[in-house]
């Protein structure tokens, strides 16, 4: 196992373990994240993400194990970690009897912020979130888009010294989601650690410092992200059409491979050396190459089966 | 987890008491009317037109007879429904509870917040349909002012009432159970509309032990008729008791439902 030499580890998790009933929704995992890292957590719906995340802001009691937030423990510590914590839920939970300025209001009341404070605070966040035109409407007539830039905003509310993310772009147009991660990015350049869930593998290649995989519970790999890609894959992938010569042709040149339905992906560092081989030996024309991404790596450790 | 661990709460309860109080506040206009229009049309319907039939009833008119029990309705009714309808559409529909608990406040604060604003919601009904109902001479002043902090105690214990209801229910539609099966008989039998002398002796002392609104009605009726007497403190003891028990196991029953 890698020993992770971190700055300060501000979340520590040692087998952790959650368990609804009889199901074991996080199983055992274990994980450190650095203090002004944004860090990562993947995996198929239902892996046990939003679990954890519930976990670490202390709403959720673990089963076992052992799980420290800014050197506190959950169980023992849950207001002074919740103090230091800004939070981004999965589902919106906006108060629909407010408008965007009340919401942020009632919130800032929540951690004790003094009214004059609160309202400068509020307008800076508004302006940070590109709301400030829609200080008076209310909830329900916001966008999908507004809400979860609202939230994120709120999150913010009592100047946290750590976010957790639960998957902050979901739903979100091209815009928007490039509007959230650069203000993900100014948050880390202001030492803030970040901590975050999302199914778009392409946001956690770019945000994340290093990222976990988890599926059924447990924790399959974790790494940085482009580090963990060429570990699995390697640099490139050449894909070409599921054809009984195509598969004895790759036995021949001993490549690694795998079988994805229609297609066979190749995986390899030198994709000419491959797609010359095909082209040669096989006689096909069907063949693509491209660069090998953080999906390739999610896919190969999770499978394509679809989780119900 | 017990049912009976005792909750702890600090200072903060009260901003999930103001969260509500700016909500009720945002829309005070229609909040204010129920309570003010509520008592002239039972005092038109029942009072002054059913009432016609019947000169005396315990010895005063039967409209003053009845007059301090809508008070006592409108307490049990607006922090029941409060913390039930109310309650459960801020927990299950807004999520407004998993927003408050992301926050220094615990979930024992939340509750304990609720049953404030539930109570304080009994009050303000209650401090409005006095001078209503003072305006027809109906009430003796100013014993009936007592009514106005007595009805947040009593308004506390319908909203704990409701919260247990709350905790356990499986649905929204199933809260009309407890609705129909407790609150609407206890509008009809806990010596509101008639005295609870008229009912048969095992059933008065069953209605004295379980109906938490005939001790209510005693004692606003005392109130109103500014007519005291020891056995009074008798109900107001039944009352702070079964609140506080009930407090206690309603923060543990939604604790338990939403803590997981
Ligand atoms: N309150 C609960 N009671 C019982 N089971 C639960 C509860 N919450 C979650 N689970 C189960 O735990 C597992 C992990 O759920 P979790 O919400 O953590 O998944 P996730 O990784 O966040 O998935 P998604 O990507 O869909 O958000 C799921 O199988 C889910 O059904
Ligand atoms: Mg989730």
């Amino acid at each position: 196992m890698r020993v992770v030499v971190c700055i300060v580890s501000v979340i520590v998790a040692e087998d952790l373990t959650k368990q609804f009933g009889e199901f074991v929704a996080v199983d055992s995992v274990s994980f450190a994240v650095g203090e002004g890292e944004v860090f990562g957590f993947l995996g198929p719906n239902g892996a046990g993400k939003t679990t954890t995340m519930k976990m670490i802001q202390c709403v959720s009691p673990k089963t076992a194990g052992k799980l420290t937030v800014f050197g506190m423990e959950v169980s023992t510590h849950q207001r002074e970690i919740k103090k230091l914590l800004g939070v981004v839920p999965q589902e919106n939970n906006l108060d629909p009897d407010f408008t965007v300025h009340e919401n942020l209001m009632v919130y800032s009341r929540y951690f004790d912020i003094p009214r004059t404070s609160a309202e400068r605070i509020i307008a800076e966040l508004l302006d940070f979130v590109q709301l400030s035109h829609k200080k008076d409407t209310l909830i329900e007539q916001l966008s999908g888009g507004m809400k979860r830039r609202l939230i994120l905003a709120r999150a913010l509310i009592n100047t946290p010294r750590m976010l957790i993310l639960d998957e902050p772009t979901i739903g979100l147009d091209p815009q928007a989601r490039h509007l959230i991660w650069d203000k993900i990015k100014s948050l880390q350049s202001q030492g803030i650690t970040v901590v975050l869930t999302t199914h778009y593998l392409e946001e956690a290649a770019r945000l994340c410092d290093r990222l976990v995989i988890m599926d059924y519970g447990k924790i399959l790999v974790q790494g940085k992200p482009d580090e963990l890609v060429r570990e699995y894959i390697g640099t490139d992938i050449v894909e070409a059409e599921n054809d009984p010569k195509v598969i004895a042709c790759l036995e021949r040149n001993a490549s690694s491979y795998d079988v994805l339905g229609g297609r066979v992906q190749v995986y390899t560092n030198n994709p000419q050396e491959i797609t010359y081989a095909l082209l040669k030996e096989c006689e096909l024309g069907q063949i693509t190459a491209r660069s090998a991404t953080l999906e390739d790596v999610f896919l190969k450790l999770t499978g394509k089966k679809l989780r119900e | 987890m017990s049912y009976f661990a005792v909750p702890k709460i600090s200072r903060r309860v009260l901003k999930v008491w103001l969260r509500n109080r700016d909500v009720f506040m945002k829309t005070y206009k229609v909040n204010f009317l129920p309570p003010f229009l509520e008592p002239l049309l039972y005092l038109f319907a029942l009072g002054f037109g059913l009432g016609r039939y019947i000169d005396v009833i315990e010895g005063i008119s039967y409209v003053k007879f009845i007059a301090p029990a809508l008070i006592a309705i409108s307490v049990m009714n607006s922090s029941f429904f409060e913390c039930t309808f109310g309650s459960y559409v801020r927990m299950y529909y807004q999520k407004t509870f998993d927003a408050i608990i992301a926050t220094p406040l615990s979930i024992e604060e939340v509750i304990t917040g609720e049953l404030l604003w539930g109570a304080t919601r009994s009050l303000i009904y209650a401090t409005i349909m006095l001078p209503v109902i003072a305006a027809f001479g109906l009430i003796e002043l100013p014993s009936s002012l007592l009514i106005i902090p007595f009805s947040f105690i009593a308004g506390f214990l319908f909203a704990t009432i409701g919260m247990c209801f709350t905790a356990i229910t499986p649905n929204i539609n199933s809260l009309n159970y407890p609705t129909f099966l407790f609150i609407t008989p206890m509008f009809l039998f806990s010596g509101t509309f008639f005295p609870l002398a008229l009912l048969p002796e095992p059933i008065q002392y069953f209605a004295l032990a379980t109906l938490p609104l005939t001790h209510v009605v005693r004692i606003t009726r005392a109130l109103t008729l500014a007519n005291l007497s020891g056995f009074l403190l008798l109900s107001l003891a039944w009352i702070v008791l079964v609140s506080l028990i009930l407090f206690v196991l309603a923060v543990n029953l939604m604790k338990r439902r939403l803590i997981v």
